[in-house]
């Protein structure tokens, strides 16, 4: 700590000091246009608004109703998350990190447990890379649900908004007969997943998929041909694939442009490999591209998690390796090797071999990966999660410079940013 | 992931395009490393973009506390044609924590780049906007750097702070 923050006087000055040097920000560059009579105003949005989709602030610079520049502040939900798993042995850190992007937790949780799977060299049972195959893309459907019902809103529909959430809920009760929790399930594991999913949860899967595809019909059916729906999404927010690449842009986004890279095909983890399902992509980069391979990966979720369910293998569902995992419930009373395995686990937590590990998975919005250094310990000394929607909040200026307020919610919407991911 | 004998093939071909700027190389669980020299970074990066590796997937730091030097910027960059990942590490001391930006080659590595300043403190020269991103303005000191305490934190946005200063401890 500085000398500023001991003393009383120093934390209030430092306050004011704050206020001051906020109101002193330099909003804007350069002036659009050197005409004398075109005035540019300068407005604040967010960070509350509602269509910013969390707390991220624009400053906007307009001319009349045209975006001249937009400056994105983010930062206020930071809570440290990357420090706080420094603070914790590796297992523990899994529900902090689950909380960073809290809309596709799953994602956090594999891309992690995968980075330190691969520093312990360890490998996952059959059974528990199909089961985390499902619940990756349950959770995907759940994530393009959430985006859809909001953006809908956004462009001014509420009723996708129930029904989208409708399908949610059906989602979320599967997470809890298979967890206990409904979202943060900290279901996934080093080394697999917590438990065997429960008997029954496979037949409601399948129901459930069966459902959600005639649900994303209707869908479709309200939105694609949809008069304000195209007004607002056709032509709006254009970007081609290499300014999209220049810009660190993966995903949808990417996709929606032409490019199809999807690492679940590039380089495939957890055993995408087994599955056959296509990527979909689109042809402009426009807003209405980006909202049709968002729909359509939903059909495609759909496939994996049938196929999975299909072809699930019996077996363990997390490795057997009692130093990493914990021993079952009912060895502790008859074995004292694996009260010892328990005890060490639940104080200490296991070791990890010293060494540096990127991981990317393909998230709901783009490559998701997560860096962790060992320095040998029980505790991790670095956790970095390259999250997707800290980069492709980079598009938004160049996105929607020049183009109506109007357009920059709906461009805004289907960037589809979370800002528990981009602040963590 | 090239293999060992392609990180080692790239590695003398960099050696042999711009001089001494691979320190060493490093292979880990199949992934590919190459340690550069910080003052020739750009130019490394320059020449392994030409190579195919034209996608910066990621920009972080890393504290090294308590080894010298001390800060850390690692980069991945990616080759989307021949699915290929490689990592470009660099580490400067704590006392000149200088690093060219990468920010004229990758526009995306503008808000990466601010992180790391903003954690760890890491000034890299040429970026066109170095400020904190994800901490307050005026925060003092970088909250990732690993002798940096946890807790104790002030708070900064309470109405009553002016009439009972500090009441939170």
């Amino acid at each position: 700590m500085t000398d500023t923050t001991e003393t009383p006087a120093g934390a209030s000055a430092a306050i004011s000091d704050y206020r001051k040097q906020e109101e002193s920000i330099t909003l804007s560059s350069s002036p659009a246009t050197d005409a004398p009579d075109t005035e540019l105003l300068t407005i604040n949005m967010g960070p509350h608004h509602p269509s910013t989709h969390g707390v991220l602030r624009l400053i906007l610079t307009l001319e009349a109703e045209v975006v001249r520049d937009v400056k994105p502040i983010i930062g206020y939900v930071h809570t440290g998350i990357e420090k706080t798993a420094e603070q914790k042995a590796y297992w523990k850190v899994i529900p902090v990190i689950e909380r960073m992007d809290y809309v596709s937790y799953y994602f956090n949780a594999m891309a992690y447990c995968g980075a330190v799977e691969k520093l312990l060299d360890i490998e996952v049972p059959a059974r528990a890379q199909y089961l985390r195959v499902i619940h990756l893309e349950l959770n995907r459907i759940v994530s393009h649900l959430i985006w859809l019902g909001t953006s809908a809103i956004d462009l001014g529909a509420i009723s996708v908004w129930w029904y989208c959430f409708r399908e949610r809920e059906t989602i979320l009760d599967l997470f809890e007969m298979s967890s206990g929790q409904r979202i943060h399930t900290r279901y996934f594991q080093v080394g697999g997943v917590i438990e065997d999913v429960p008997r029954g949860w496979v037949e409601r899967v399948r129901r459930f998929t069966k459902t959600m595809r005639t649900r994303a019909d209707q869908y479709a059916a309200l939105l694609d041909k949809n008069e304000i729906v195209l007004q607002r999404l056709r032509h709006t927010g254009v970007l081609d694939a290499d300014t999209l690449l220049d810009l660190g842009v993966t995903g949808p986004l990417l996709r929606a442009a032409g490019n199809p890279w999807d690492l679940r095909k590039a380089a495939p983890y957890s055993s995408y490999d087994h599955f056959a399902f296509r990527i979909p992509v689109g042809a402009t980069g426009d807003n209405y591209d980006r909202y049709r391979v968002r729909h359509a990966e939903i059909y495609e979720s759909c496939d994996i998690i049938d196929q999975a369910l299909d072809g699930l293998p019996e077996g363990p569902f997390i490795t057997e390796d009692r130093k990493v995992a914990l021993p079952p419930r009912h060895e502790l009373a008859t074995s004292m090797e694996a009260l010892i395995h328990h005890f060490k686990l639940v104080t200490e937590g296991f070791r990890v071999p010293p060494g540096e590990i990127y991981y990317p998975i393909e998230s709901p919005r783009g490559e998701l990966g997560c860096f962790v250094r060992s320095d040998g310990s029980s505790k991790p000394a670095r956790v970095h999660m390259r999250d997707p929607s800290f980069h492709n909040l980079q598009m938004t200026a160049p996105a929607t410079r020049g183009s109506y307020i109007a357009d920059l919610v709906a461009t805004l919407a289907m960037i589809d940013p979370i800002l528990g991911g981009v602040d963590r | 992931m090239p293999d060992a004998t392609g990180l080692e093939l790239i590695a003398q071909d960099l050696r042999d395009k711009v001089g001494d700027s691979v320190l060493d190389t490093l292979y880990f669980r199949d992934e590919a490393t190459l340690i550069a020299d910080p003052a020739k970074l750009h130019e490394t990066l320059v020449a392994l973009r030409e190579r195919g590796y034209r996608f910066l997937a990621s920009l972080h730091g890393v504290d090294y506390y308590p080894d010298e030097p001390r800060l850390g910027v690692h980069y991945q960059l990616l080759d989307m044609d021949r699915v290929d990942r490689i990592g470009v590490k660099i580490r400067v001391p704590l006392a000149d924590p200088h690093v060219s930006s990468v920010v004229d080659l990758w526009s995306g590595a503008n808000h990466p780049e601010r992180e790391v300043y903003d954690m760890f403190g890491v000034i890299f020269d040429g970026h066109p906007d170095l400020r904190r991103i994800l901490m307050p303005e005026d925060y003092e000191g970088y909250p990732q750097r690993r002798d940096f305490p946890v807790g104790g934190e002030p708070v900064l946005f309470t109405y009553n702070e002016d009439r009972s200063p500090r009441w939170y401890e």
